[in-house]
Order: structure tokens, then sequence, then C-alpha cells
């Protein structure tokens, strides 16, 4: 009983300084996440999920400092790109550096706005994606976020966006530790395409629930910052219904400790879901993509993507779930996790599984980790390509599969060049 | 297919006809070794506490150390919590309410040959295709000239009843005999290697296993010598309520070879038993030990009644370099089956091998797979595992493939397929990998299927029924595996196959 003493010890801690708003429409939302953030406590090393990442940085009653990076002058990504940006600084919205949230198609509020309000549309969303994905797996730090954010966005999608929603998370205070909760409903036929950038904060914990309604389209693809020490926790909680698609897409360019969750639910028939990630690791790096993709009915697609390349002591993780529940016939899943090693002192931690219900369904899994290939690496420099270029080149391609899964051409060419830029800056 | 009583709940798929249906009806719970051997048992009293442990080593004659041995393992036990990760779901077991030890009486005076040994236990084993008699073959293995020899060792509920080519294996200076043998004539090597490869400590029903096991078999084959026949321990479980806990011990040295089988069976019975078996292997430099084994402990009935615990903990120890194992297992029994196979490849260039086809049907559940763990340079390791769950049934592949930092130049290839008969069962695959340095490579694929139609369409094209077009299909599927093992297995491996699939289609 000592430990169990001394885990709601820890947790009191944790939430001490965080502020629950207890009026407005996310009022019940909160309080449930609370009860079920008390019941599972935070989590630890023995934990099943948390066996390969350590979460005390995430733990810690108060955010470690982050220095501030200077990108010195290298544009922002999705620079070239026409889209409605919303700008948070430290977790703090900045309607000066962002655009008027009037676009066609798409209804756009915030949370710090909206949440004094008694009702509101996503009121039956806020917390509800987020409970559901509490099974079988628990995940603190989605209901801590629940219960505590301070932000977010709510954006429906009723029609066509005519651009996309871009929203950009500055890191100005060294110890920042910041909590978005975003809520995206994308409504019966309608298509959206939602884009993330930035470090966000020294700490910084995010949790999206996205509703996609029958026939619906979300695209999402997201730079978590590069080269930033920041620590990072966010989920991302779908629910897919029938003949709808859901696209995401991370790129992770360093941080001191990444951990992106994602759960899928699968509840209409022939939905299709993809998710990807490309990482690329460079020192004090330790980067987790750890997926829940649930096929609860017919016919359903879903692929995960995720390439990860480390070196100098970089560590990847992934932990990949496909479950197929009895009746979900049809079933086609498909799931790879692959990483390069640069060097000798990096690792690649990996649990890829499989659980699965019913018969006539098509799942595979592959994962695979080794260095660069050396007699592709020789055949480019018998070609006159000089050894950097060449490494370069294998790295591009090695990461080629996750980044086919951005459908976009223009934010495809934006993200390449990024990783470009990243791989040659980091040479050595 | 079990509940098939239950007609709502059945329905009735594309291509499949009542008739087929009741022919699965028919078919379910067959079971050929559920029978019993009606002979006067001599039981310790029920239940588990130092006494008992007291006990056990006394019946078996064991020196001090031995005794202090099984003590430490209990007292930990007494501390340790039943492991609940596996995807396993099974009542509480309550180990007071079992029997630690059972012997024939007639085992009472330790025959000298197996001349002396009870006519009922011999007609048992003789009943169970396994011969005791030295002159006698194996069952099953037709069309070789040259008689192929395989000594025995065999086991009844607790205790060893006898060894075959005892003597002929003596003159290559191989020592195959009972462990409690072992503890009493060669206590010098037992000591040396005994818990070296799975430590008291290791895990709940290894640390059972070391307080209360009561027989097993023990191998030692010395430097250069490759065993000149098989090796092979046949378990039986006979007596109701009882446990077995056998311990098995395998040292090959130096250079030396030796390829071990292992069989077992149990009764029909209506209660579960518990079986919690720990298998040791060491070896060491340029040594090669092949270990296959045939599972067919009771299953339980189409209802889920009954059938073995089946709870195992198996490593071998690569310990010398170029040193080299292979595990083949074929898993069709047990109503639960917990068990991973492993192989610590310490020694540079020493090879891990596991092979496995594991069968769930009606209510059985499976969760097992291997654990590799390089150590050493250059190690190499292959895993092959094919899974197939019909009817209710719950298939799990799980294990481990560890590259540590000082593994370099490492190979790994890890491939799991898990085949689906019908749709109420599951099949799951639960890998870690851990890669810890860049110049190994570790790949790993799973696949997850049903039985091709085309496949099974060109077979009934061809004359063939369902059952016998799906046995086909699917000794394809496990063809890898079913290669690995040695000859005398393989034939019975592959009729268990079919049989275990008995009732599935549908």
């Amino acid at each position: 009983m000592a430990l169990a003493a001394q885990k709601s010890d820890a947790l009191e801690a944790r939430i001490a300084r965080l502020d629950r708003p207890t009026a407005g429409w996310t009022a019940k939302a909160r309080a449930d996440a609370l009860a079920r953030l008390s019941s599972m406590g935070l989590p630890g090393k023995r934990d099943e999920y948390w066996r390969y990442t350590d979460p005390a940085g995430l733990n810690l009653a108060e955010a470690a400092a982050a220095a501030l990076f200077d990108a010195q002058g290298e544009a922002p990504p999705f620079d070239g790109i026409d889209r409605l940006k919303l700008v948070f600084v430290d977790g703090v919205f900045d309607p000066a550096a962002s655009d008027d949230p009037a676009l066609a198609g798409v209804e756009i509020s915030l949370l710090s706005k909206t949440g004094g309000a008694d009702l509101h549309w996503a009121q039956g969303l806020y917390g509800t994606l987020e409970a559901a994905g509490q099974s079988p797996v628990a995940r603190p730090f989605a209901a801590m976020n629940t219960a505590f954010a301070t932000e977010g966005v709510m954006i429906r999608a009723t029609g066509r966006a005519a651009k996309p929603v871009s929203l950009i998370y500055l890191h100005k205070s060294e110890t920042s530790d910041a909590i978005l909760h975003h809520c995206i409903k994308v409504e019966s036929g309608a298509e959206l395409t939602l884009l993330e950038n930035g470090p966000a904060a020294a700490r910084f914990s995010k949790v999206m629930e996205v509703d996609v309604a029958d026939g619906g389209r979300f695209h999402h693809v997201r730079t978590q910052g590069r080269d930033h020490e920041r620590r990072a926790i966010t989920h991302i909680f779908a629910r897919l219904g029938r003949e709808s698609l859901f696209k995401s897409f991370t790129l992770t360019a360093n941080g001191r400790l990444t951990r992106n969750e994602c759960v899928i639910d699968l509840t209409g028939a022939d939905a299709v879901a993809h998710v990807a990630g490309a990482a690329v690791g460079d020192g004090d790096f330790h980067h987790d993509d750890t997926v829940f993709v649930t096929h609860g009915a017919e016919r359903c697609e879903s692929r995960q993507v995720f390439k990860k390349v480390l070196k100098n002591g970089a560590t990847g993780v992934f932990q990949g779930k496909i479950l197929v529940r009895p009746g979900a016939q049809k079933t086609d899943g498909y799931q790879i996790s692959q990483s390069l090693l640069l060097d000798e002192d990096s690792q690649f931690l990996a649990k890829p599984e499989l659980e699965i219900y019913a018969d006539d369904v098509k799942c595979s899994h592959g994962s695979t980790s080794g260095a660069i290939d050396e007699t592709a690496l020789f055949y480019l420099r018998s070609r006159g390509v000089p050894e950097s270029t060449a490494k370069s080149l294998l790295v591009l391609a090695f990461l080629a599969e996750a980044l086919a899964e951005i459908e976009d051409e223009a934010l495809a060419e934006d993200i390449r060049s990024r990783l470009e830029g990243w791989l040659s800056r980091h040479e050595r | 297919m079990g509940a098939l009583d239950n007609d709502t709940a059945l329905e009735v798929r594309e291509g499949v006809d009542r008739e087929t249906i009741e022919t699965v009806q028919a078919m379910a719970g067959k079971y050929k070794y559920g029978w019993e051997t009606d002979i006067e048992m001599e039981f310790a009293p029920k239940g588990l506490n130092e006494d008992i442990v007291r006990l056990i080593s006394e019946k078996n004659g064991e020196p001090d150390w031995m005794l202090e041995w099984r003590l430490a393992a209990y007292r930990r036990w007494v501390k340790m919590e039943e492991p609940r990760w596996a995807m396993l779901n099974y009542p509480e077991i309550d180990y007071q309410d079992q029997y630690y030890y059972a012997k024939p009486k007639s085992m009472t005076k330790k025959p000298k040959s197996l001349d002396e040994v009870d006519p009922k236990l011999l007609a048992t084993y003789e009943k169970l295709g396994i011969p005791l008699k030295e002159q006698m073959l194996l069952a099953g293995v037709e069309g070789s000239d040259e008689p192929r020899k395989v000594a025995v060792d065999a086991v009844f509920d607790s205790v060893s009843v006898g060894t075959t080519f005892k003597e002929e294996l003596k003159k290559a200076g191989v020592i195959f005999c009972s462990i409690s043998e072992a503890v009493r004539d060669y206590p010098e090597l037992v000591k040396k290697y005994l818990g070296s490869v799975v430590p008291q400590s290791d895990n709940f029903f290894a640390t059972l296993n070391s307080a209360v096991f009561s027989d097993g078999s023990f191998v030692y084959v010395p430097e250069g010598v490759r065993c000149p026949m098989e090796l092979s321990t046949y378990f039986r479980i006979n007596a109701e309520n009882t446990g077995q806990f056998e311990r098995t011990l395998i040292i090959a040295d130096k250079g030396a070879y030796v390829s071990y089988l292992e069989g077992c069976t149990a009764p029909k019975r209506d209660t579960n038993q518990l079986h919690a078996a720990v298998v040791e292997i060491v070896i060491l430099d340029d040594a090669e030990v092949k270990y296959s084994t045939v599972q067919n402990w009771y299953p339980g009935d189409e209802e889920g009644r009954g059938g073995i615990y089946n709870f195992v903990t198996k490593r071998a120890d690569c310990r010398g370099p170029r040193s080299k194992v292979m595990w083949t297992q074929v898993e069709t029994g047990s109503a639960i089956t917990w068990k991973y196979p492993s192989c610590i490849l310490r020694g540079d260039d020493s090879q891990g091998e596991f092979y496995s086809i594991a069968i769930a049907n009606n209510a059985q559940q499976a969760d097992t797979g291997t654990k590799m763990v390089h150590l050493g340079k250059r190690t190499k390791s292959r895993i092959v595992s094919k899974g197939i769950s019909a009817g209710r049934a719950q298939n799990t592949y799980r294990g481990l493939v560890s590259m540590h930092p000082k593994a370099t130049d490492s190979r790994n290839y890890t491939q799991c397929d898990s085949l689906l008969i019908g749709d109420r069962c599951g099949a799951h695959t639960v890998p870690y990998i851990e890669v810890k340095n860049n110049s190994s490579r570790v790949e790993h694929e799973a696949t997850t299927s049903k039985v091709d139609d085309d496949q099974l369409f060109y077979c009934r094209s061809r004359g063939m029924d369902e059952e016998e077009a799906v046995a086909l299909v699917v000794n394809g599927f496990c063809k890898e595996v079913l290669q690995a093992l040695p000859m005398e297995f393989a034939m019975e491996a592959q009729s268990l196959v079919a049989i275990s699939l008995e009732g599935s289609v549908g």
C-alpha cells in the first residue's frame, strides 16, 4: 500500500500547479478525466507500454528548462503554402500573429474564448474519444491533458475547407509547460487538411480528438520543430465513419523526448487510415511512436509506416498494434517499422503487435533494423557521388516510403527539403 | 468449434453445409491418448509446504545440498506472484489443491533393470507407442533399412520408470539417466550446472519447479563425442489432481553433439492438471544440441473442460564459441500453453534456431514463442513460428530478439505466420525487438491469413474432401517447421497436425 500512496503523492505533485475550470461546457469532461487519471496514476518504467521510454521527464512537477532555439534565418515549415495560420506562443494563443479564423467550409473557435459558455458543438467530443482510447491501454497523460488543458482549437469542417488550417507552436520561454487540447469534427463528405509545426514549449502536452463522419476526409501533416531540447507527449484519438479517410504524417527532427501516441478506431465499413512518421535523431534524442489501430468494421484498410534514422546515441522506439475485432472481415492491415542506425551507439526498440479475432483478414507487419547498405554506398561512390551525398541519398531513399504517405505534392516537397537540410547540417 | 449446441450462435457461412457442421460436431474432442492406467499409486499429502519439499527430496534419496537448494527455491516462491501478462485466460490455480508427488507403488523399490518393472507400466508405454524394450523400434518409422536406435527415459507422474540403452551409451561415454539418479551418481556435474541456465529466481513457475521437481532426465555428452543415438524422454501424467514437475538438464561438452526428443500425453479428465517443467541446456565450445518436442498433453474437451495447464521454462545457453542449439516444437495439446524456449547466444559465432508449430483448437489457449538474446559477436538466430487457430481458440506468438551492444555483426531473421480457421478464434503476435548496435541486422516479418480458398478449391477439384484438403494446406503452411524435425517426430507431427484440426473446418 505504501507504493499506492507514493504513486498518488507523485500524481498530486504533478498536477498541483495545474488549473482545472469547474464551469462551462468542458467542466464535466474535465472532472471525469481527473477521476480517470487518479485511478491510473502516473506511468512508470514498469508499465508495459513505458518499458522502452522513461516517463520521468514528463512526470516531474515542473518542466525542465529547454534552451531556446535559433533557426538562423531558416524559413519555417510550410512557408510557401497558402494556409490559415493560428499561432500559439508557449501554449498561449497569439491573435496578433494569427490570421482571422474565418474560412469557407470551416468553423473555428478557441477553447479559451468559448470555455466559459455552457454549450458548444464540441461538447460531445471533448474527452470522449480520449476516454474511449484508455482501454485496453491506459494513457494517463491524455487524461491529464483533458482535465487541465488551457487552450485548444475546435474545428468543424462542414464542406471542403478552402485551404489548410495551420497551427504554429512557438517556444519563447525556457521553462514553459503547455497543455493544448484540440477537437476536430469532419462532417459527412467534408474535407480538411491540418498542418502543425513548432516545438511549442519546454514541455508540451497535446491531445487531438478527430471525429471523421461517413465519407469525410482528414489530412494531417506535422513537423515537431527541429534540434529543440523540448519534451513532448502528444496523442491523436481518431474515430472513423463509413468510407472515411484519415491520413497523418509526422516529421520529427531531434528533441530531447518525443512520445507520439496515435489511437485510431475504424468504426465504419470501408474506412481508410494511414499513419506515418519519419524521425531523424542525432545525439540526445529519444523518440517513441506508439500506435494502436482498431478495426471494428468490415473492409477497412490501415497502414502504419514508421522510419527512423538514428546516430550518436539516439534512441528510436516503435510500439504498434493492429487489433481486428470479431466480425471485422476483409480487413487489410499493414504495419512497417524500420530503423537505420548510422553508428554503433544508437538503438532501436520495437514491439509491433497483431491481435486478430476475425478469419478473413490480411494483416502483416515487418520490422527491420540495420546499418547503411555498404554495397549501395559503394555503387554510388563508384559512380562518382561523394560519400556524404551518397549517404544522404540512401537515407532519403530509406525514408521515402513514409513520405509517400503525404498526399499533397507541395507539402511532401516541403517536408523533403526540410529533411535534406537537416541531414546536411547533421552530416557528422 | 465449440458451443455447437447453440444453433443461434452458429453462422452457416458460404460453402459450408449442415453436413459439414454435423461432422464437425462428431469429430470435436478426439484425443488418442485419453485413457488412464489403473495402477496403485503412492501420493504425498495434498498441498505444498516445506514438509512436502523435504519429503520429495527424501523420497529421491537426495543429499543435503539438494534439499537446501529446493528449500531456498520454495522460500523464494512463496513471496512471488504468478505472472499474468500472457494472453491467457484461466481461473486462479489453487496450488494447495494438488498432489506434488505421486509414484506407482510398484516403483517403491527401484527396479534394477527394465525386466523388473511392473508389466502394467510397460504396457502403458507400449500402448502409447513408446518402446521400452531395447530390441523394439520406435513406432511409426518405416522404410529405413537400418533400424534406428532411440534411447528412452520414461517418466510416469513423478518418477522415472526406466531408461533404455544405458549401457551402450555408457560405452560412448554418454550419461543418460533420470535426474534423481544423476543427483546421487554425478553430484559434481549436477552441482555445477543445475540452475546455471534457469536460476531458482527466474520466474514463478521455474521457481516452483526448482522446489518440487520430482524427476526428469539428465544428459551429459563428453568432449568430442557425437551421441551414437537419439535420446528421448516420454512424460506421462496418469494420476488425478497431480501436477507434474520435471526437470531436464542437458550438457554438451566441447565439440559434442546430441539430438534429444521429448513427448508427452495425459488422460482425459474434466479437471485441469498442472505441469510446470524446466529444461536447461548447456552448450560448450563447438557443441551442438537439437531439442525437439511434440507436446500432446490432453487439451480439454470441445467445451473447454479439463486439459493440462502447461507452464514451461526452457532455455539453452550457448556458452562456448561456435556452439549451436536448435529448438523444434509442435504444440498441439494442453488447455493452456505458456512456453518460451530461449537461446542465450553468449559464445562468439554461436547460433540459435527456433522452429515452432502451435495449434490451438476448441477452447485451447497458447501463448508461446522464443527469446534470442545475442551477447556474443557474429551470433546468428532464426525464428520460424507457425500458429494455427481454430474453433474458439486463442494463439499468441510472443518473442524477444535482443542484440546487445557487444553483439556486433550479428543477424536475426524472424518469421511468424498465423492461420485462422473459422471466425471465432484469435491469432496474435507480440514480438519485442531490441537492437543496441548498428552492425547487426534484424528482420521481423509476420502475416495473418486464412486458409486460401483457391488452394482448397484446387484440392477439392482433385477429389479430396474438405478435411483432407485443409490438412494438406495446413501441412504445407507448416512445412518449414516439419522439415526441421527428426524423422521419428516428423511423421507423428504431420498426423498430429491433421488430427488436431479435425472438426475445425467451417
